[in-house]
């Protein structure tokens, strides 16, 4: 049962991780319809600035707390700047251009900011710790630590701030019309530019966030880290059902879960014959079941036939 | 106009191809011989930093020789250095195997990997240049009868049996558990251990895995704790090995942890921090101090590159003296000439007294386990291999 | 105007003929071997040209096909289960299985559409990545990730193409001999997506890409069309599969990853999608640019700078990267588009589309 107890934790702590840079992608979604495929490399850069100014900030012989508040705003400000101008360089233009158009040009940012980070941050890991120590607590026989806890809660307070942000101001008000229907919401006087803009530097600066938890618990950082987390969190936002911000938060917490429980459980239940080495696949095949039965996600709105 | 565009991105396109056939090196005084030793590894993704440091290990060894001056066949030698990237790709391996055999190199050091050194052995084989892995561990590279396949470095089964000789019969743990990352060097290496380590009458009563992407093994952990084993072997590198261990103790085990040489690294120490303490690894060869060169290796490699040798950097130094030696009792570099005295060679390297079999393995093949203790790895002992020559 | 074009098919002819030993006069074997992947590459993107470019369905697992294809021709031709069954039997077998594993693909996801379809397809290929990594245990089929190596070469009773062969005093190697080959299979697949294109079938697809309720309205049967686009691209996935671990000598799970479905992607977006031109275009330009990079990333800088300030490793990526980005940019219905994607794109500019969903034109 402790076992179990601990597993849970497991995914809870990685799936609010997931929820976060899912939420990145699902908001773009929303009102794009496009697949940011740099979204994850952004996380990285934000995983990165974070290391940097901390390391700065310590030096320069700031207060712990406030060189880590500090440090996490240049990084969210940083990847605003960042998320703002791949927007303006990458996507925009190509707004009018066939579908898979910025799909490419969103590689191509991948591929670009991968291979700056190296050349600016070097080829090697770097340690990331946080100057203070993170006591862990035994809930029962489960063991859960300060980081963990702040990363669970940290991502609780932003989803709740970006559904009232969303459902209850003026510019979130402006984002949910754009996304229904873009040229009347232009009619009505909403500058579709601005919101656009908005929604990525809302998605990056939570990509900022995500960067600096993972970081902070896994205690490395490296150019290459945003591949798998962006390609993990897409997941859980189409299992969510993409566009649907709700559905990013479920979708991330289920696919933490998922796969704690995947790992931890599928050689028992096949008697051996699967192992953890079928953790992906097994949260792959749960991924497809439920497409099959809900083409449109958990909770994504079923969309009219004509897409 | 569409016309236009095409033909002067042509254009562009022969000009560069053009540059990087001008690549030719400057033509040498006629006393002169140009040897041209290729360096392959990745230099971009996720294991760049190990194979930048593969180049370094080669580029001292050439720098070394230039300096030192070389005679081979009575003339003067002038080494250069041809490192290309293989991206950790097998497919990107052959290019650039063809690429270095159409360079005319005298010979190769690399690949890194066992996947990318298979696939470009058999080109260097057709074309009967030398090529010796510092690093490749999968124990078919040197079994596909090539004569032109050699390393420096022990196979997964050389080092599996050292490692599982020490964890059953040094340190007396018996209930183990093992989680590989599913790579060609990290399921070769722990399929070798549990072999040895059951041989020798211990218990494996957990086998997981992971992915050489992952950073959180928190699930398999966990899963691993309910069975309580002595011992945690990893099969990986470093970029696992130090989320893992932080994981481990962070879930309150008091597990022994044990990696093979993917886990000898300086990162492991500096990043794991606490959590390392106690940890085991095993590197292949005897320690850099115990070989006279060794230590003034590591020294001035830290001092020409700026950092601490990451991993196989000596076995690259070594892997270019192998075949300056075996091109001096030659006395030509002729990659014909030189290739059979390479298996006769005998040396002094900074990793170990090397000499190889008749397969191009290591012989003896001696392995040295480190325990991370008080911030540093210390020495615990060396198994195997013949005796250094102190 | 008849003559004409004959003598033009002869010229390209003549010229395909020569090139490999053009090529391998200016810059060395190596290229050569470039050019043979390229071959490879392109009748792989030929392949998803039929399934997103004719059909209209994003597949970011097509690779899988190509994995398939390749380990059927690893596990019956090498020493792993000691078969050494010959060219002609496992080319076409591995296409047939490729093909059956397009239908094992297409059929759950024939309700899904854009991008939904596209995260499905991608677990899928990594679903059969990790299978083949994998089934080392407790059956040892495919190896694991050591891979299988020593695969019998391409050959068809004595004749390897893996050898050097002397003829006429011209020396020709195993990269020639692969080019040769590998150019027969592309100009196949090249023949049979054009008079495909031109079919009935080919005109379902694009009906269902363009409208799949319209495309069932007037009689299509849209699930087999689906699924026919499914299995036509993985049979041609499967062949050059097969051909490429032939060529290679060694197949390992890290070959199939996720990036080279995307690299596939890349070709055929960036050449133009649905014009067989475009994608082959796409195809040599993917391969060949990393290589350019490759060589020309110290040199240049040398000629600019002086000196190399940038490691040439990482600038190439870099400068990759940027290229995807630029051409995109410069021609975003991909360098050669079809003409009537032109057609479409063009007539976009003077129209307010009101009907759109979202703002980014989900339609085309």
């Amino acid at each position: 049962m402790d076992i179990f107890f601990q597993q849970i934790i497991n995914g809870l702590v990685q799936g609010s991780v997931y929820a976060l840079v899912a939420l990145g992608y699902t908001m773009v979604y929303g009102i794009l319809g496009l697949i940011n495929f740099a979204h994850g490399e952004v996380v990285m850069i934000g995983a990165m600035i974070a290391l940097t100014a901390l390391q700065a900030l310590l030096a320069a012989a700031f207060a712990p707390v406030l060189a880590v508040l500090f440090s996490l705003m240049i990084a969210m400000a940083v990847c605003m700047a960042l998320g703002y101008s791949i927007e303006r360089i990458a996507y925009r233009p190509l707004r009018h251009a066939p579908r898979l158009a910025p799909l490419i040009t969103a590689i191509g940012v991948s591929i670009v900011l991968q291979n700056l980070a190296m050349m600016i941050w070097g080829r090697e890991y770097h340690s990331f710790t946080l100057p203070f120590t993170s006591t862990s607590h035994h809930l029962g026989g489960a063991v859960m630590n300060d980081v963990q806890i702040g990363i669970v809660i940290v991502a609780l307070v932003i989803m709740a701030g970006l559904m009232w942000l969303v459902h209850h101001t003026r510019t979130g008000r402006a984002m949910r019309a754009v996304a229904e229907n873009p040229a009347a919401a232009t009619l009505m006087g909403v500058d579709i530019n601005r919101v656009i803009s908005v929604t990525f530097m809302l998605g990056s600066a939570l990509a900022a966030i995500a960067g600096f938890m993972v970081s902070a618990n896994y205690g490395i950082v490296h150019y290459y880290m945003g591949f798998m987390l962006g390609l993990k969190a897409f997941t859980a936002a189409v299992l969510g059902g993409i566009g649907n911000l709700r559905g990013a938060m479920l979708g991330g917490v289920l696919l933490g879960l998922i796969e704690s429980l995947g790992a931890g459980y599928i050689g028992d239940l096949t008697g051996g014959f699967l192992g953890s080495h079928y953790q992906d696949v097994f949260a792959f095949f749960v991924l497809i079941a439920v497409l099959v039965f809900r083409p449109s996600g958990l909770l994504g709105e079923k969309l009219a036939e004509r897409a | 106009m569409l016309n236009r565009k095409f033909a002067l991105f042509g254009a562009l396109v022969i000009a560069l191809v053009g540059c990087g056939k001008s690549e030719t090196p400057s033509t040498a005084a006629s006393d002169e011989l140009v040897i041209r030793i290729g360096a392959a590894g990745p230099l971009t993704g996720p294991q760049a930093h190990i194979g930048k440091d593969n180049e370094y290990g080669t580029r001292m060894a050439i720098d070394d020789a230039n300096a030192k001056g070389v005679l081979i066949g009575g003339k003067k030698a002038r080494f250069e250095l041809l490192s290309e990237d293989d991206q950790t790709d097998p497919k990107t391996a052959t290019i650039v195997a063809q690429k270095l055999v159409d360079a005319k190199v005298n010979g190769v050091i690399g690949h890194l990997n066992s996947g990318t050194s298979i696939p470009a052995s058999s080109i260097y084989f057709k074309n009967g240049i030398p090529q010796i892995s510092p690093s490749a561990t999968a124990v078919k590279f040197t079994a596909q009868g090539y004569n032109t396949a050699f390393r420096v470095m022990t196979n997964d089964a050389q080092q599996g049996k050292a490692l599982g000789e020490f964890a059953v019969k040094v340190l007396g743990l018996k209930n183990i558990a093992v989680i590989d990352d599913r790579t060609a060097y990290g399921q070769g290496l722990a399929d070798e251990f549990v072999k040895s380590a059951e041989a020798n009458g211990a218990k494996i009563i957990a086998r997981e895995y992971t992915t050489d992407r992952s950073v959180d093994f928190t699930a398999v952990l966990t899963s691993i704790k309910g069975k309580q084993p002595e011992l945690l072997f990893f099969g990986g590198m470093d970029p696992q090995g130090v989320p893992m261990v932080k994981q481990l103790r962070s879930l309150g085990m008091k597990t022994q942890f044990m990696m093979g040489d993917g886990g000898y690294t300086p990162k492991l120490i500096d990043l794991a921090g606490a959590a390392v303490e106690g940890t085991y690894a095993s590197l292949p060869g005897v320690p850099l101090d115990v070989m006279p060169s060794g230590r003034d290796f590591s020294q001035r490699y830290e001092a020409r590159f700026k950092q601490p040798i990451q991993l196989y950097a000596p076995y690259c130094y070594d892997a270019v003296n192998v075949m300056i030696a075996a091109m001096q009792k030659a006395g030509s570099a002729e990659p014909a000439k030189y290739l059979p005295e390479i298996g006769k060679v005998e040396l002094d390297g900074v990793t170990a007294k090397l000499a190889f079999d008749e397969k191009g393995d290591i012989k003896g093949g001696a392995v040295t386990l480190y325990q991370a203790r008080q911030g540093k790895w210390q020495v615990v002992q060396t198994l195997g291999g013949a005796p250094a020559a102190h | 105007m008849k003559l004409h074009r004959s003598s033009g098919h002869l010229t390209l002819a003549i010229a395909l003929l020569a090139l490999p030993f053009i090529i391998d006069a200016l810059f060395g074997h190596g290229w050569v071997r470039i050019a043979d992947f390229a071959l490879l590459y392109i009748m792989l993107a030929l392949g998803l040209n039929i399934v997103v470019g004719y059909a209209g369905l994003l597949d970011l697992g097509y690779i899988a096909f190509f994995a398939v294809g390749a380990y059927t021709y690893a596990l019956l031709g090498s020493p792993q289960f000691g078969l050494h069954w010959p060219m002609y039997v496992v080319l076409p077998l591995g296409a047939l299985i490729a093909c059956g594993f397009g239908v094992l693909l297409g059929a759950p996801t024939l309700k899904l559409r854009g991008d939904y379809l596209a995260i499905v397809t991608l677990g899928f290929g990594e679903i059969i990545r990790i299978f083949l990594n994998n089934l080392n245990a407790p059956v040892n089929i495919t190896n694991g990730p050591q891979g299988i190596s020593a695969i019998d070469p391409l050959q068809i009773g004595g004749f390897s193409f893996g050898s050097s062969y002397e003829w006429l005093g011209l020396r020709v190697d195993d990269v020639h001999l692969h080019y040769y080959l590998f150019l027969g299979f592309t100009l196949l697949v090249i023949f049979v997506s054009r008079r495909l294109e031109d079919s009935r079938i080919g005109r379902a697809w694009v009906a269902i890409r363009e409208d799949e309720v319209a495309a069932s309205a007037m009689g299509i049967n849209t699930r087999n069309i689906k699924l026919l686009a499914f299995a036509m691209g993985a049979t041609f996935g499967g062949i050059s599969g097969g051909l490429f671990a032939g060529f290679q000598g060694f197949v390992s799970p890290e070959s199939f990853s996720l990036m080279e479905s995307i690299m596939v992607l890349c070709m055929v977006v960036l050449g133009g999608m649905g014009n067989v031109g475009g994608v082959v275009l796409g195809g040599v330009l993917l391969v060949a640019l990393p290589e350019l990079f490759r060589n020309a990333a110290g040199p240049v800088q040398q000629m600019l700078l002086g000196k190399v300030v940038v490691d040439p490793e990482s600038l190439r990526m870099l400068m990759f990267g940027l290229a995807l980005i630029l051409v995109m940019l410069w021609r975003p219905a991909g360098i050669w588009p079809s003409t009537q994607r032109r057609r479409e794109f063009d007539a976009d500019d003077s129209v307010l589309h009101q009907e759109q969903e979202t703002v980014y034109d989900a339609s085309k």
